[in-house]
């Protein structure tokens, strides 16, 4: 009884290594190789859209609404100690330094990270990867690799969106209703925020959510058991593990980045 | 057909995040400031500036008027002066008699340029202020632990030579110019 507990217990550990090593393998086999742009092109586009474009919505109208709640809480909070002029510095530096890179990162994760594993599940459960295999076509260089270049470029991008509307949300709140003199509002913002501390580190937080997400959401389509049960836990299982991965990392970066 | 739309909103959405970046840059972290209206200049040469930043404002009687546009130390006298951008709306209407003070808005806010408007009386040689223009009567920012000091020092012993140490770090002292 013991021993058996003891073997699943070793057993689930070279699982998970496998695992590993196989998602490793994955992003390898579709990264290198021979680059060729004029054929791959317009796949990329297509995965722009699909995964970028669409995510837009949801990115600007949460970014909206994150900004203005920042807004009216630290209000609502600084007004307390006369401090209220700070908010934008408050506003700002919360959304480029985390919420920013963070929340886009969740988001992503459930609009178009679930929306790739279930994509790439439904072909393997189709058999539309095996028969591009027969027709020596790479379904790696072909299916995974625009998919991931598309999650590595938009996320950024979508973490810039998703703040600049958040502080304009901020900025709605505090100057637009609340009569915090504009000025002081972006003059304490404008001396708070550094263009290469807060600003590109947002955008280097951002691009290693987007590999982390990307690539456990591909992964996981690419790894899935091929039956309906089994894309459905592949797709949670994506959700699940690209969110925990995200705020593990976050902690880990900002520790580098703000923590001497 | 498709992709071709498809590629226009691709292309919409990497204006979009150029657009976000440039307002990041610009107004957010503030790599060079824009969106300007016809001001014109005022110098001013403070003992001491305290708080005061860039585009802190500049007001009188608590009405805005104008922001700092610059802040450097005078290469001769070594002290701090500041530039200040006044709207056009307020040329000739400053006598130069007037007086420049930093004041705090609250007790931990922000420092912003308190402008008292002095006499005009041409009699007595007093003109209005042009572009370019210098105001000689300042008084520096209160520095609140130079003023717990004094006060600590002063209650401790009061011996006639401490006082007048003290006085010299006294904020109100009006800087000589030019």
């Amino acid at each position: 009884m013991l021993l058996q507990a003891l073997a699943s217990f070793g057993r689930q550990g070279i699982n998970t290594c496998a695992a590993f090593g196989r998602a490793g393998l994955m992003l390898f086999h579709a990264l290198v190789g021979k680059p060729a742009f004029r054929r791959h092109a317009p796949l990329l586009i297509k995965q722009l859209y699909s995964v970028g474009v669409l995510s837009l919505l949801i990115i600007v109208v949460s970014g909206l609404f994150i900004g203005m709640v920042l807004g009216l809480q630290g209000y609502l909070v600084l007004t307390t100690y006369n401090a209220e002029t700070s908010l934008g510095m408050l506003v700002a530096l919360s959304l480029l330094r985390e919420l920013g890179p963070v929340v886009t990162a969740l988001l992503f994760a459930g609009r178009a990270g679930s929306a790739l594993t279930a994509e790439i599940g439904l072909m393997k459960a189709t058999e539309q990867l095996s028969s591009m295999e027969m027709m020596a076509v790479d379904p790696l260089r072909r299916v995974v690799s625009p998919r991931f270049w598309a999650g590595f470029i938009s996320m950024p991008l979508l973490a810039l969106i998703f703040t600049a509307v958040g502080v304009a949300g901020g900025a709605l709140v505090g100057v637009s209703w609340k009569g915090i003199d504009p000025g002081f509002f972006w003059s304490a913002m404008q001396n708070a925020v550094d263009f290469r501390t807060d600003v590109v580190n947002c955008m280097i937080k951002s691009a290693v959510f987007a590999v982390t997400v990307t690539w456990i959401a591909l992964f996981n389509g690419y790894d899935a058991i091929p039956t309906s049960e089994g894309i459905s836990r592949a797709t949670t299982r994506t959700v699940v593990h690209a969110s925990l991965a995200v705020l593990g990392l976050d902690f880990v970066l900002t520790a580098l980045m703000f923590g001497n | 057909m498709q992709s071709k739309k498809n590629e226009i909103w691709v292309g919409v959405f990497m204006l979009a995040a150029l657009l976000a970046l440039l307002f990041l840059a610009l107004r957010v972290a503030d790599l060079k400031s824009f969106g300007t209206q016809p001001t014109w200049k005022l110098y001013a040469t403070f003992d001491n500036i305290g708080g005061l930043k860039i585009s802190s404002p500049v007001k009188i009687g608590g009405v805005l008027i104008g922001r700092v546009a610059d802040i450097s130390l005078d290469q001769k006298t070594l002290s701090p002066r500041v530039t200040m951008d006044i709207s056009e709306d307020y040329a000739d209407k400053i006598p130069d008699t007037s007086s420049l003070a930093i004041r705090t808005q609250g007790l931990l806010g922000e420092q912003f340029l308190a402008l008292n408007l002095g006499f005009d009386d041409p009699e007595l040689g007093s003109a209005m202020l042009k572009n370019g223009g210098t105001i000689r009567d300042t008084k520096s920012a209160l520095v609140l632990e130079d003023l717990i000091g004094q006060f600590l020092y002063k209650s401790g012993d009061n011996k006639p030579d401490d006082k007048s140490q003290g006085a010299e770090s006294a904020p109100a002292t009006p800087a000589t110019t030019e």
